[in-house]
């Protein structure tokens, strides 16, 4: 398993090569790209435009907490690697924020494990996000939403 | 002793990110912490007395209110997260 907490961006397609390696096994790869999303649109309540966020996490505890979230899905499914790459620090709008990779034999386990891995990083990992507007920061509020997201898994 | 950190809203509004302290006798629970936090006051007592919600964590894995600290224990308190 791969776990990475980086200010830097990745390449999709360089971490689903290494993450294939020779293995002649796999036969199917699930993954998920999270980016920054300009929330005004939808859900922030003074509906001003998000130019940036910054990222703030618990060095230490946050890969522990990932690390245990692939161990818990490889428990579950029949995983044969995972990725996780989160990003912290100051990203704009449109910048890719979070990255979960899984191959598996056949595509039902990749998906469900895939999507139950961002479930619990949406929910445990310990991750702040920040928002910049024009007129200001403020702090991201968790959502109810992703407890019932995760929640369905127990 | 043991280490408590603050994260993210807490640390801003608190304006402390980490304390070495000697733990009071009579504290042995994450609640009876958190009530001893909010005893110093002002912004202390608004997000240590329950009105928000505090998450908390030792060693580096979250725990409930209800967790035993012992000396040494690194404590950790924050906001519920929003990475992803």
């Amino acid at each position: 398993m791969t776990v990475r907490v980086q200010e830097s961006d990745f390449d999709v397609g360089i971490e689903l090569e290494f993450l294939r390696g020779k293995r002649s096994d796999i036969g199917a790869i699930a993954s998920f790209v999270g980016l920054v999303r300009d929330s005004s649109a939808t859900s922030n309540s003074d509906n001003l435009a998000v130019s940036n966020m910054t990222l703030e996490h618990y060095p230490g505890m946050t890969e522990k907490v990932l690390e245990t979230i692939i161990e818990k899905a490889k428990a579950r499914w029949s995983v044969i690697e995972a990725l996780i790459i989160h990003r912290v620090g100051m990203l704009q709008v449109g910048e890719q924020i979070v990255f979960v990779a899984v191959t598996s034999q056949h595509r039902g386990d990749a998906f469900a494990a895939c999507e139950f891995m961002m479930d619990y990083l949406k929910t445990e990992a310990p991750f702040w996000k920040k928002e910049q507007t024009e007129q200001g920061a403020h702090w991201v509020e968790a959502k109810a939403t992703d407890e019932k997201a995760r929640d369905r898994w127990k | 002793m043991i280490k408590v950190l603050y994260f993210a809203r807490l640390k801003e509004s608190l304006n402390y990110s980490t304390e070495e302290m000697a733990l009071p006798s009579n504290i042995k629970t994450i609640l009876q912490l958190k009530s001893y936090l909010a005893a110093r006051g002002d912004t202390w007592a608004n997000i240590f007395s329950g009105k928000q919600v505090v998450r908390a964590a030792i060693n580096h894995a979250l725990v409930d209110d209800t967790e035993i600290i012992k000396a040494g224990d690194e404590v950790a308190f924050f906001p519920p997260v929003t990475g992803g």
